[in-house]
């Protein structure tokens, strides 16, 4: 641009020290900046989210997101209950992906315990918390394609989808709000009827289903038409905006906090960050779409090395034991009565703990004063910084830009919102 | 640690490092449960941020933490947490302050500041000050009040419901049709001092017992309640348990003992001698007036 001759411009110099009237002359049009409100009801919002946009022509100069449409109080309540009853909470969070959520909770009590977990369970919760990565990919990339225009790759992969809450319902009964990591290990074992059937869904069902709706997609001409060089982020943007997860991989930091503080079982598995390296919204896609074939393969792993054992610590002033054992021997039916009633307690301490959620950095800020109830627990949501750079990531592109960056960030309100 | 929690590695030098960096500014540096955190002058928090993020590497700021301590005389705490991609590690830093004392705003530092702070002044009434946006951010549009204060109940004090006549959402004050349940089991089994829900009769309060509710009901009424009250029981109570009663002894011991064959042809014999069931095998006569059906004639040509 500097290189360019200057246009020296005609009207200025003519005149110079006269005063001009700049009102608009008889036949010129005022045109001007206005405003318009995306949402809160607009499906491609993914939620209620309100944004007051001001626009130039269809470009956008300035975006205002409102949050909070969706706000719950849930770390109000948590205050209120005890650290068990609390843990339906993080279901209700993002509820995308309802273990992920929960996977960070009964880390942060664990620490807090300094309470060990059998192997079995450690296995266990890293394989349905990248169970439900998949999951929550699913809804994601078929939902980020369809809004920006393609209908049969969503209807594919929701097929995947219900598969894995179907796998959700035969381990924990339920097919989203699972509750099933416990703090100590997981509530209840598995058939292993189950674990076949995952393992082979990995191996037949998933890569060939996933494999052709995505063939549809990734090298569709309108699809990276929508999508490639829009909302370029690069990686000085992306730690300044505290991005994490598949955005800020998407800018080319690998970043996974599976690999660089591994809890659970992932030390012990072997899989590759899928990087980006343009950081636009295509890349994001595509990180997310490896990612999917990364967590099948940790899936596998974990078939593989599962050991046998018990699914939840022995401590029984922390877990409760079955109700079985509960009906043979008085002490556990008052273990089982105390846990129920008034719950552990949790020595005085804070602990932040953050996993890597299916969305990012999915962190637990808890706060113990040594009663059986937290004093404060302090939800670390993914999508509310990645909101925050929605005006940084929009100047200057068009209106239907918009619904690709959201599909792109992975934003679900239960969990911005709390 | 035996706790399966993500694993970070301590930093080696850290607390060395911090001194020499952040000098008089830093009150207090503790490592629990294998996290850093430092607390620092509430006035020097934005210089802190700077020299922390360019010369210790803490180059994100993940989350702003609002806490409420109500006893102490500053009552909130502002705890930020960093990460540091490059080094692998986090540090959480707190400053404290209280109501009226604003904060020194980060936005400047990181621009994901600004949300985060947002979130705490609309939650604990936290100033922040030369935050350009402190506008409420979770709760309603024109909400009063600060929800995560512990003063501030759960309940909050207005709801908000449809009103058919107004055709418009109004607000109310809360009105609970039960109260909420609170179940203190951190009350000790005895010398609490207060009045369990429900002993309020029974005078724990250390005054004298008190005398009973008052009544509608005369002297004269409540007396004769007072000695059917204390009547003697009935000489016999009622049970169900005689044998007599309940046709318990050996006759039915003996028909229990047959086998599970013999017992069905018994209860089929008796059930033969029922009169009801005599009558349903009594060969049906067909009635006089039935005809035999005549022969169905087979449709021709319906459309013809």
């Amino acid at each position: 641009m500097t290189d360019a001759p200057q246009v020296k411009h005609h009207g200025s110099d003519m005149f110079e020290g006269y005063p001009v009237d700049t009102a608009n002359t008889a036949g010129d049009q005022a045109v001007t900046n206005y405003t318009i409100n995306f949402g809160p009801q607009h499906p491609a919002a993914h939620g209620v989210l309100r944004m007051v946009m001001e626009l130039d022509g269809e470009i956008i100069e300035r975006v205002d997101p409102h949050v909070g449409l969706l706000h719950r109080g849930t770390e109000k309540l948590i205050e209120y209950k005890t650290y068990l009853q609390a843990l339906p909470y993080f279901d209700r969070l993002d509820y995308c992906s309802p273990l992920g959520m929960e996977h960070s909770y009964v880390l942060a009590i664990e620490k807090l315990l300094d309470l060990e977990v059998p192997e079995r369970a450690q296995y266990l919760r890293t394989l349905f918390a990248e169970l439900t990565r998949i999951c929550n990919h699913m809804l994601n990339i078929g939902s980020h394609v369809m809004d920006v225009g393609a209908m049969t790759p969503n209807l594919w992969v929701f097929e995947l989808r219900e598969d894995c809450l179907n796998f959700f319902e035969r381990a924990s009964g339920a097919r989203m709000h699972s509750a099933y990591f416990r703090p100590g290990g997981v509530h209840q074992d598995v058939p292993e009827r189950l674990l076949y059937d995952i393992g082979e869904w990995c191996e037949k069902r998933l890569p060939k289903l996933f494999g052709d709706a995505m063939s549809l997609v990734v090298d569709n001409r309108i699809f990276k038409q929508r999508n490639v060089d829009i909302a370029t982020v690069s990686k000085k943007d992306a730690l300044a905006w505290g991005f994490s997860g598949p955005m800020i991989r998407g800018s080319g930091i690998a970043w996974d906090l599976r690999k660089a503080q591994p809890y659970d079982a992932y030390a012990a598995m072997e899989f590759d960050i899928p990087v980006g390296t343009r950081g636009d919204c295509y890349d994001r896609f595509m990180v997310r779409v490896q990612e999917v074939y990364q967590s099948a393969k940790i899936i596998k792993q974990c078939l593989r090395d599962m050991p046998s054992g018990p699914i939840a610590s022995l401590d029984r002033k922390v877990v409760p034991p079955k109700r079985g054992e509960m009906k043979q021997s008085m002490e556990s039916l008052i273990h089982h009565f105390k846990l129920y009633t008034e719950g552990f307690h949790v020595p005085a301490g804070e602990v932040y703990v953050a996993t890597e959620s299916p969305k990012g950095e999915f962190g637990v800020y808890l706060v113990s004063d040594g009663t059986n109830k937290p004093y404060r627990c302090k939800i670390r949501p993914t999508a509310f910084s990645h909101l925050q750079a929605m005006d940084m990531m929009c100047k200057g592109h068009m209106l239907a830009d918009t619904t690709a960056i959201i599909g792109a960030i992975d934003v679900v309100f239960g969990e911005c919102d709390r | 640690m035996a706790s399966p929690a993500p694993l970070i590695a301590p930093r080696a030098g850290l607390a060395a490092a911090l001194e020499k960096l952040l000098g008089g500014d830093l009150i207090a540096h503790a490592f629990a449960a294998g996290e850093d955190s430092i607390t620092v002058r509430r006035e020097a928090v934005a210089a802190v941020m700077v020299s922390l993020r360019d010369n210790l590497d803490y180059q994100q700021l993940m989350e702003i933490a609002g806490v409420d301590y109500p006893d102490r005389s500053e009552r909130f705490e502002v705890v930020y947490h960093l990460l540091s991609v490059t080094k692998n590690h986090r540090l959480r830093v707190r400053v404290s302050t209280d109501e009226t004392t604003p904060v020194p705003t980060i936005v400047p530092v990181w621009p994901v500041a600004g949300w985060l702070e947002r979130e705490v002044f609309d939650m604990y009434g936290v100033l922040f000050a030369g935050n350009p946006d402190l506008r409420r951010i979770l709760t309603d549009y024109g909400f009063q009040g600060h929800p995560q204060r512990k003063d501030f109940p759960l309940t909050g004090y207005t709801e908000l419901r449809y009103s058919e006549e107004d055709k418009r959402v109004v607000y109310e004050p809360v009105k609970l049709a039960q109260d909420f349940r609170n179940f203190d089991f951190l009350s000790p089994w005895e010398g609490a001092d207060y009045v369990l829900p429900g002993d309020e009769k029974a005078g724990g309060t250390g005054e004298a017992p008190g005398k009973g509710a008052p009544t509608s009901m005369t002297s004269k009424e409540v007396k004769a309640a007072d000695d059917k009250a204390k009547a003697p029981p009935p000489p016999t109570p009622k049970t169900s348990d005689s044998p007599a009663q309940t046709g318990a002894g050996a006759r039915v011991n003996k028909a229990a003992a047959k086998t599970s064959r013999d017992g069905a042809k018994a209860t089929a014999g008796a059930r033969a001698k029922t009169p009801a069931t005599t009558k349903a095998e009594a060969p049906a006569k067909p009635k006089a007036s039935a005809k035999p059906r005549a022969s169905r004639k087979p449709k021709t040509g319906g459309d013809a």
